[in-house]
């Protein structure tokens, strides 16, 4: 949703050891919420995802506070509130595709995280 | 074509629902009903006092007699018959005009002709209106006695303990149910009965009822002996109602009954008589599914098919005061040359009997009291005369270890064999049903009636189910997600046998994937209950759902609410002041809650440590209320203050509350502890409740309020402090071992398979010997107990999670408020929107 408005621009957000592993923290990027995942299968593989945080399903800006899973090989995260899943690398809603969010690009670099919102 | 149906009664309705199918055979249908409500559940009538209500018992769907050919007369008795004009009197002086008569009026209980029998507090057990008038009496009453110790006295006797009346039963026979069973059941049934704290007097013959000393009746027996006792109901058998049928001139059997043929018919060719009332081949039918076959035997006719009654089987199992008691066909070995096996195990309370053909080969009948798992197995056998094994003791022989008893695998019985009596349903249509999709016991009920009536055959449609299931290759899944091949009762045995420590461990050895919103929670509650480690330990926050990560409850705008504990319910008004002041100075939206504390509104994640210092600093601890564990033990005030308490309800509620919090359980759990049988705390509406009594404690377990409420069920009664939390530990450990996730403990109840009797016999009787593990495992939870909230906010990691933004202070911006009533309230979406004007400003002036 945000696509056609500005240019992305990388922004530091955290340390990723300031993520506890398989859970999210939400940002404020530019005055807007996004929501970024720590997951990690096990030493070796670590990925960082961002998504909105706000929750079109429950209106409220919750995402960051879901519970990470899989469903097949989907990587998800459910909504706190009325448990919608939201596919982690392109923003989803597994549901209701009308919920969907929009999703964004990470990256860690000696230990920064980094959005593209 | 014009039918009336005389008597409104389970059969009376079973034939109404039979007609009522197919309306198109333009079938004009009255029902005359002289009670003022519609047909109920007899079978199941004593439940009214473990607190079913009428409405719960009622046998009409919603709506039913909304359709246009039905109609149902309340209060409606017919009084006289014109059979030449084919008219029906009824009480309210209409008369109504016929072209078939269903005579379905039941049978009436027999009142021996003794001399007082029509004093006042002297009942008789048959529609809900008798029970009413019991129940006003129990009330008022301390003992209460019975006279007839057969099928219905028995129960009867449970419904007067369960009023808490001191209980006798007055038989005049020498044994307790002398039609059912033979004189060693009776021995072994009378002894389990007096073990559950009623009295029996057998070989008694009550002579007259006259003013008593120790209660308001002296019943004089011929033997010169006396019972005295505040209330009687007479329970001696029953008599078919048979006297309309009499004044009309219709033919009767020599000791009544209206006598009818093989079609049900009556010796008026117009008019049919089913159920109770009807006498067929010089048989009267006391229970429900010979009635049932009466009824869809006369149905087909009045559709135009032929149909016979062809008798019916007599064998019955039930539970009498929780003890199974079956007889099977020839029970007393009447039939000539036949020959008995008996068993008995007088330690365990337990006798069976099988009464076998004189060649050996087929089973006639049997006798089970005090254990009747068999029932099944060897009804079958008999009514499909399937040949005995070489040695048919071992039917019912105790199992030695390792050697499986010689079953009848569900695989023997035919098609065509009869596996729900009362409701005439098959093996093959049980089958047909599973083929069609029903494939768990709920959706099986739903698409073919069997077990729904007096539910005796539900273990055996089970065992049809799921072979069949097996048969067609379809799997029994019961696993919590794609994730865990496992159901959660595995899942905990695999953790605590494996000692599993968390949720990698677990997902490494036993999963796949990287774990769902369904069996993070699941796990993390199981280690919970095993280990009780913090839960927002490193390894363990991320499996948490946001109440348990935020020790709050999220409400529907991301704010979240805290409750602090009140154990018991009870504050000082200190404690409540601080929580006033808290409440105020965050502004917090503030509401009393059910379970008597009270809910501050509104927090955000950055605010709720700040929160929670105030409140430990004034003297309170975490609530739980955001756990699936313990929420609160709701008490009323007792015999402390109130005059009419006989127990210290607030105290022990304060105790058990200290005692279980902090219990991570498969969902939520709620006590109550009432201080006398009032019950103010509505503790039998609880997962656990408490009633003080004269001599203790009663124990009940696994009731609900909520969207299905369910009764409490009484577990033990009388305990002192000690037993009542020992029985307690065991039970909640037992739940938390067993149970499904997210199975309240009514619906596991439900569905544990040997109900209430194997709960008591696990809890109480230690029936499976592992009452002191659980106690055990308990301790460890009560012991390694700690405050959730003090250790978050003074865990400097932990702490830190306690921020809406990673990379901020700012608070988040789309929670909006507005008032209402003189608090907070969350905006709604159109409230918002105008409010959200303003937000950009907020932001950039930061």
């Amino acid at each position: 949703m945000n696509n056609d408005r500005l240019p992305r621009a990388w922004t530091p957000i955290c340390t990723l050891d300031d993520i506890v592993p398989n859970t999210g923290v939400c940002a404020l990027v530019n005055g807007e919420q996004v929501a970024v995942f720590h997951v990690n299968r096990h030493e070796e593989d670590t990925a960082v995802y961002a998504i909105e945080n706000f929750d079109p399903g429950s209106q409220a800006a919750v995402l960051s506070r879901g519970l990470i899973g899989s469903l097949g090989e989907r990587i998800v995260v459910a909504s706190p509130i009325y448990k919608h899943h939201f596919d982690l690398r392109t923003g989803e809603c597994l549901e209701s595709p009308e919920y969907s969010v929009s999703a964004f690009a990470t990256r860690v670099e000696d230990g920064q995280v980094w959005v593209a919102v | 074509m014009k039918i009336i149906v005389i008597g409104h009664g389970m059969v009376g309705h079973k034939l109404v629902e039979c007609l009522a199918q197919d309306a198109a055979h333009g079938l004009d249908i009255t029902v005359l009903c002289e009670e003022p409500r519609p047909a109920y559940d007899r079978v199941h009538l004593s439940e009214f006092f473990s607190g079913k209500s009428a409405d719960d018992l009622s046998l009409v769907e919603p709506g039913f007699f909304e359709r246009q050919n039905v109609l149902l007369k309340l209060n409606a008795k017919a009084v006289s018959i014109d059979r030449a004009a084919r008219t029906v009197t009824v009480s309210t002086g209409e008369t109504l005009p016929y072209d078939r008569l269903v005579f379905a009026t039941g049978s009436y209980p027999f009142v021996p002709p003794v001399e007082g029998r029509e004093r006042a507090d002297c009942f008789v057990y048959r529609t809900i209106d008798d029970l009413e008038a019991m129940q006003e009496c129990g009330a008022r009453s301390k003992t209460g006695t019975v006279v007839g110790g057969g099928l219905l006295g028995l129960e009867c006797a449970k419904a007067l303990r369960d009023m808490g009346l001191q209980t006798h039963v007055v038989e005049f026979a020498p044994r307790l149910m002398a039609v059912q069973v033979d004189e060693g059941g009776g021995r072994v049934l009378r002894t389990k009965i007096e073990e559950l704290g009623v009295t029996v007097h057998t070989q008694k013959n009550t002579t007259a009822i006259v003013d008593g000393e120790n209660g308001s009746h002296r019943m004089q027996f011929a033997d010169g002996t006396h019972l005295d006792t505040d209330m009687i109901v007479f329970s001696a058998g029953i008599r078919p109602r048979d006297d309309l049928a009499r004044d009309s001139g219709l033919t009767l059997g020599a000791r009544g009954g209206i006598v009818i043929d093989n079609a049900c018919r009556t010796s008026d060719p117009h008019i049919y008589a089913i159920g109770e009332c009807a006498l067929w081949n010089g048989q009267l039918f006391g229970l429900v599914a010979p009635g049932y076959d009466m009824a869809r035997t006369v149905a087909r006719q009045l559709l135009g098919e032929p149909a016979e009654f062809a008798g019916a089987d007599m064998s019955t199992k039930l539970k009498l005061m929780g003890v199974d008691v079956a007889s099977i066909g020839d029970a007393h070995g009447t039939t000539p040359g036949s020959r008995a096996y008996q068993f008995s195990d007088e330690r365990k309370q337990v006798y069976k009997k099988l009464v076998v053909s004189e060649c050996g080969k087929y089973l006639l009948g049997g006798v089970m009291v005090g254990d009747a798992s068999e029932y099944g197995t060897l009804l079958q056998m008999m009514l499909n005369r399937i040949e005995l094994p070489e040695a048919p003791e071992f039917l019912i022989l105790p199992q030695s270890d390792g050697k499986a008893k010689p079953g009848l695998g569900v695989d023997a019985l035919p098609a065509a064999a009869q596996i729900c009596s009362c409701n005439n349903v098959s093996k093959g249509d049980l089958c047909a049903a599973v083929c069609a999709g029903a494939t768990d016991i709920g959706a099986l009920k739903c698409a073919t009636s069997a077990g729904t009536s007096c539910g005796g055959c539900v273990p055996l449609v089970t065992q049809v189910m799921k072979a069949e299931m097996k048969k067609q290759g379809l799997a029994v899944n019961n696993h919590v997600c794609e994730h865990f091949p496992f159901s959660r009762q595995e899942l905990y045995h695999i953790v605590r046998v494996e000692g599993v420590r968390s949720f990698g461990e677990l997902l490494a050895k036993h999963g796949r994937g990287l774990g769902c919103d369904i069996c993070k929670p699941t796990v993390a509650s199981i280690l919970a209950s095993c280990w009780n480690e913090f839960v927002l330990k490193k390894e363990h926050a991320s499996l948490q759902d946001t109440n348990d990560y935020y020790l709050a409850n999220i409400q529907r705008d991301g704010t979240y609410s805290v409750v602090p504990r009140m154990a018991g319910g009870e504050v000082t008004p200190d404690g409540l002041i601080a929580v006033g002041q808290v409440a105020k100075k965050y502004g917090l939206y503030t509401k009393i809650t059910g379970g008597q504390r009270v809910d501050l509104f509104g927090a955000r994640v950055e605010q709720l440590p700040f929160i929670w210092e105030e409140l430990i600093a004034a003297g309170f601890e975490s609530g739980h209320a955001y756990g699936k564990a313990l929420r609160t033990v709701k008490s009323c005030v007792g015999s402390t203050w109130c005059r009419y308490g006989v127990g210290d309800s607030v105290g022990l509620a304060v105790e058990l509350e200290n005692r279980y919090k902090g219990l991570r359980t498969p969902h939520k759990i709620k006590f109550g502890v009432s201080g006398c049988t009032r019950e103010c705390a509505e503790a039998q509406g609880k997962d656990v409740g408490v009633i003080a009594t004269e001599k203790g404690w009663n124990l009940y377990v696994c009731g609900n309020g909520g969207m299905k409420p369910r009764h409490a069920e009484l577990l033990a009664s009388d305990l002192d402090r000690e037993t009542l939390v020992r029985y307690i530990d065991r039970f909640l450990m037992f739940y938390v071992r067993t149970a499904d996730r997210l199975q309240r403990t009514s619906v596991w109840r439900e569905s544990l398979e040997g109900g209430l009797d194997y709960l008591i016999d696990v809890v109480v009787n230690d029936h499976l010997g592992v009452a002191a593990e659980l106690e055990s495992d308990m301790r460890h939870v009560v012991e390694t107990y700690e405050c959730e909230w003090k250790k978050a906010v003074t865990d400097p990691e932990t702490r830190k999670r306690f921020r809406h933004f990673v990379n901020s202070d700012q608070a988040d911006n789309t929670v909006t408020f507005v008032e209402e009533r003189g608090q907070i309230r969350p905006a709604t979406p159109v409230e918002r929107q105008a409010k959200l004007v303003s937000i950009p400003v907020v932001v950039e002036t930061v």
